[in-house]
């Protein structure tokens, strides 16, 4: 890995590192008599094995020139496998957290497993840790290959890796610790979230230096979804975590707003993290990897920009759904209904132009599992967006609003859309990257994609029944007219599709590590390919091909 | 120059353009994108014409229905109140004597009592009533501070040695912990105590400890407990004769008890529930016990 760097850019990666062990440092002493001096003593850690790392690598030769024929993959392969690695962790956790509801003893009496620390680990690990390295490492190998660019450089992309990865422990660590500011989906502290910003500008620039050296006339539109995922990130991110630390000592802070604009804050926030994170960036690896897996032209140009415009803007608006009856004043309600129920068009006019890309490919998707994965999430996209336009309907969400309908809904996304596509989307890549054949093993392919769908099935179907249960026991009356069930009453219904719920998240789980299984086993011991001839393999090789493709 | 192509599986065009291999078809956008693009627009702007909508700077537009959540929630609890004015004004009114004969009230009482209970009351006593180590079982005759249900409401209004000015406050001294008592002393006292409602154990204990023990308790625990340890409700303290206990009736739990003391906690919840939600509670309560065998 080092010795791909240049010896200029080894010499600025020790500065770096020196200086985010000063941080380090000054963090440690400045937080000694708070919880802050153990992220500081984190950071100092992190930064030291990177020192080691680049000082042990330092003297080795520099890279040579032919370096430039060939796109940079290595950030991409390593971010696949920690992508994999953040997912069978926060699956794990996730798993915990649901038997937990059903064994409520599972803590083994100590503070950092409560239910209240975990659940964001869990959240966390799996939204960003598997989600975001996903996101990372697909989008620099779409990125190169749609704009016949190599990455500008070297480093930039170990630095937005690394850093992401920082980023993510400190805020998965710090939650056991319980430090948070208790912003759902935005609880890390103000000192992982500045750096988060760093690193997100190094990452957009990445892109911005790539596309401008670009030997493609147009923008493919899978990078018109990343970059919006990177920068409608970065502003959400940077507005939502608008606060001020008790001290430069302290982990605390408190929010720039308060009650019902920091509510309404943290919702635009929390409904834009869905559109831009888990939507419109994989979104953008739905639309490499799945025409490039069916060999087949995207079904429509103009379908795919009309739904990028559709889901940019109407997104923005929808984020006041999650405040329906609340303090939020009735007419940021009535639009955030509104739009949302607009949002739909355009969601499943993406939905359709994945599924209607695959005519002519059907006779794939029955034989190949990693194109089903893809086939399913496109599925599950849209019953999940449907859903959620549903369920933003204001009479709609007084039934569902608190209840276990909504934790089934972002399951059918995360899990049926979110990860399916992040799973055909590796499963697609790691024999390009890794220049073999094929998956070591496509019958566990198979095996990953049926406990994947079945775990998926069993777990939204099971916080259905739950939580429509739950939303109509809170709202019966007795003849006298009051309530005729108290909450615990609810909580007794609960238990038989918790344990479903559980059962289904375990399948999934099995299925993450069966899929960890076979890509080591890919990367370990399939034969190389011989040569360049395997027909869906993207040519990787820069030089050498003609200066200009068909389509210019 | 972009060389368009026909697709031959579909026979559309395609836009001529690649990235790495992927080509896009040129496919118009089907009608019914913009069918339901203009529907869901249109849903829209009647909607918006007929409910609170956008912004007006320090206003908004209040729609033709004139509808608002606030105004909606004010009305939707005065119909409830007013469809529930049959029975509660009855309640309000009545003596807890009259409503417990009465043969209408009643299920109503335990019908409205299981649910207020279930969601203000189970966290600590449990959904069936019963207790558990530390917080009192109310299915039971044996009642700190008294069982009739005038009594029980004004405990759940004030609540034990709560923040309520009026509260009820008790509290058992720590007899070991503050060496009122030296520890053989408490052994003893800890043996009669437990005499007094194990009948079996008693036999099983020398005569002189109990005699000692009993000593003990008239000089310093009869005060409270009264001389025959049956307790006293208007100080709060326990019977220690029957087989009902808070903290444990084994020669350890009591030891416990004498040793560090004890003085639970229980909220005052008058600026929670309304005072018929506490009749109601009270009513509840003393039916729960009579039904329990």
């Amino acid at each position: 890995m080092i010795g791909q760097l240049t010896i200029g850019e080894r010499q600025f990666a020790l500065v770096m590192l020196l200086a985010l062990a000063v941080i380090g440092f000054a963090i440690a002493v400045a937080g000694r008599d708070d919880l802050l001096g153990g992220h500081g003593a984190l950071v100092i850690l992190v930064a030291l094995a990177g020192i080691f790392a680049v000082i042990h690598g330092y003297y080795l030769p520099a890279p040579s020139e032919q370096r430039f024929e060939r796109y940079y993959d290595d950030p991409t392969k390593v971010g696949i496998i920690v992508a994999m690695g953040w997912a069978v962790f926060g699956l794990f956790v996730g798993d915990w957290v649901a038997w937990l509801l059903v064994y409520p003893e599972l803590t083994f009496d100590a503070g950092w497993s409560s239910f209240g620390r975990i659940r964001p680990v869990h959240t966390t690990s799996v939204i960003f840790g598997f989600g975001g390295n996903a996101l990372i490492a697909t989008s620099l190998y779409v990125l190169q290959r749609t704009s016949r660019a190599r990455l500008p450089d070297q480093l930039s992309p170990w630095f937005v890796l690394f850093g992401y990865n920082l980023f993510c422990l400190l805020a998965v660590t710090g939650y056991m610790m319980g430090i948070t500011q208790s912003k759902e989906y935005a609880e890390p502290e103000w000192y992982a979230d500045i750096w988060l910003v760093i690193v997100w500008v190094v990452y957009f620039s990445i892109y911005l230096r790539t596309l401008a050296r670009r030997k493609e006339p147009h923008i493919y539109v899978a990078n018109w979804y990343y970059m919006a995922f990177i920068l409608v990130v970065a502003i959400l991110h940077i507005v939502n975590n608008l606060a001020v630390p008790v001290s430069l000592g302290h982990a605390k802070s408190y929010s720039s707003f308060s009650g019902v604009q920091d509510a309404m804050t943290q919702w635009w926030y929390g409904h834009n993290a869905v559109a831009f994170f888990l939507t419109a960036g994989f979104l953008g690896m739905m639309y490499y990897y799945l025409p490039k897996r069916a060999n087949r032209p995207i079904f429509s140009y103009r379908l795919s920009i009309i739904s990028f415009w559709g889901i940019t803007f109407f997104y923005m608006w929808a984020g006041s759904h999650h405040l329906h009856y609340t303090a939020l004043p009735h007419w940021v309600q009535t639009l955030g209904m509104t739009f949302s129920v607009m949002l739909l068009v355009p969601s499943w006019a993406s939905a359709a132009n994945a599924l209607l890309t695959l005519n002519g490919a059907w006779d794939k998707v029955r034989e190949d599992a990693t194109l089903r994965f893809m086939m399913v999430a496109a599925v599950f996209y849209g019953l999940s967006t449907f859903e959620g336009s549903f369920m933003a309907i204001r009479s709609v969400n007084s039934l569902s609003h608190y209840t276990d309908w909504t934790v089934g809904h972002v399951h059918a996304g995360t899990l049926g859309w979110v990860a399916m596509i992040t799973f055909g989307a590796i499963y697609a890549s790691v024999p390009w990257l890794w220049k073999r054949e094929s998956m070591y093993s496509a019958r566990l392919v198979e095996v990953h994609f049926w406990l994947a769908v079945a775990g998926t099935i069993v777990y939204v179907f099971a916080m259905w029944n739950s939580g429509i249960i739950q939303g109509l026991m809170w709202r019966t009356y007795s003849e006298s007219g009051t309530l005729a069930y108290s909450f615990v009453d609810s909580l007794v219904a609960m238990r038989p599709y918790y344990i479903a719920r559980a059962v289904g998240g375990l399948l999934f789980l099995i299925g993450a590590v069966v899929g960890c299984y076979n890509i080591w086993m890919t990367i370990r011991t399939a034969p190389r390919t011989a040569g360049e001839a395997v027909s869906a393999k993207p040519d990787s090789v820069l030089v050498g091909t003609p200066a200009l493709q068909p389509g210019e | 120059m972009a060389v368009t192509e026909r697709d031959p599986h579909t026979g559309y065009l395609t836009t001529g353009h690649e990235w790495n291999g992927i080509k896009e078809l040129n496919t118009p956008v089907p009608r019914a994108v913009y069918f339901f693009l203009i529907a869901t627009a249109l849903f829209s702007l009647v909607y918006w014409v007929l409910m609170p909508a956008w912004p007006l700077g320090v206003s908004y537009t209040k729609g033709l229905l004139g509808i608002d959540q606030r105004t909606t929630v004010d009305k939707a609890l005065k119909r409830a109140a007013l469809d529930r004015e049959s029975w509660t004004k009855r309640i309000e009114a009545e003596s807890y004597q009259a409503i417990q004969a009465d043969p209408a009230l009643m299920p109503i009482v335990r019908q409205t009592g299981r649910s207020l209970f279930g969601d203000n009351c189970a966290a600590c006593h449990g959904l069936s009533a019963k207790g558990g180590k530390g917080f009192p079982n109310l299915t039971t005759a044996s009642w700190l501070w008294g069982g009739d249900p005038e009594t029980i409401a004004e405990t759940i209004r004030v609540g034990i040695n709560s923040s309520h000015p009026d509260t009820r406050v008790a509290q058992m001294l720590a007899f070991g912990c503050d060496q009122i008592l030296p520890r053989a002393d408490v052994e003893n006292v800890v043996s009669y105590v437990q005499s007094l409602s194990d009948a079996a154990a008693a036999k099983q204990i020398p005569a002189t400890k109990l005699e000692a023990g009993q000593k003990l308790f008239a000089a310093n625990c009869a005060s409270c407990h009264g001389d025959d340890g049956k307790g006293k409700a208007e100080l709060g303290a326990p019977d220690l004769t029957d087989h009902n206990w808070i903290y444990g009736g084994d020669p350890q739990s009591i030891f416990t008890t004498v040793w560090r003391g004890r003085q639970g906690h229980m909220p005052t919840w008058e600026n929670r529930l309304g005072s018929l939600e506490r009749k109601i509670l009270a009513l509840y309560l003393v039916d729960l016990r009579s039904r329990n065998p």
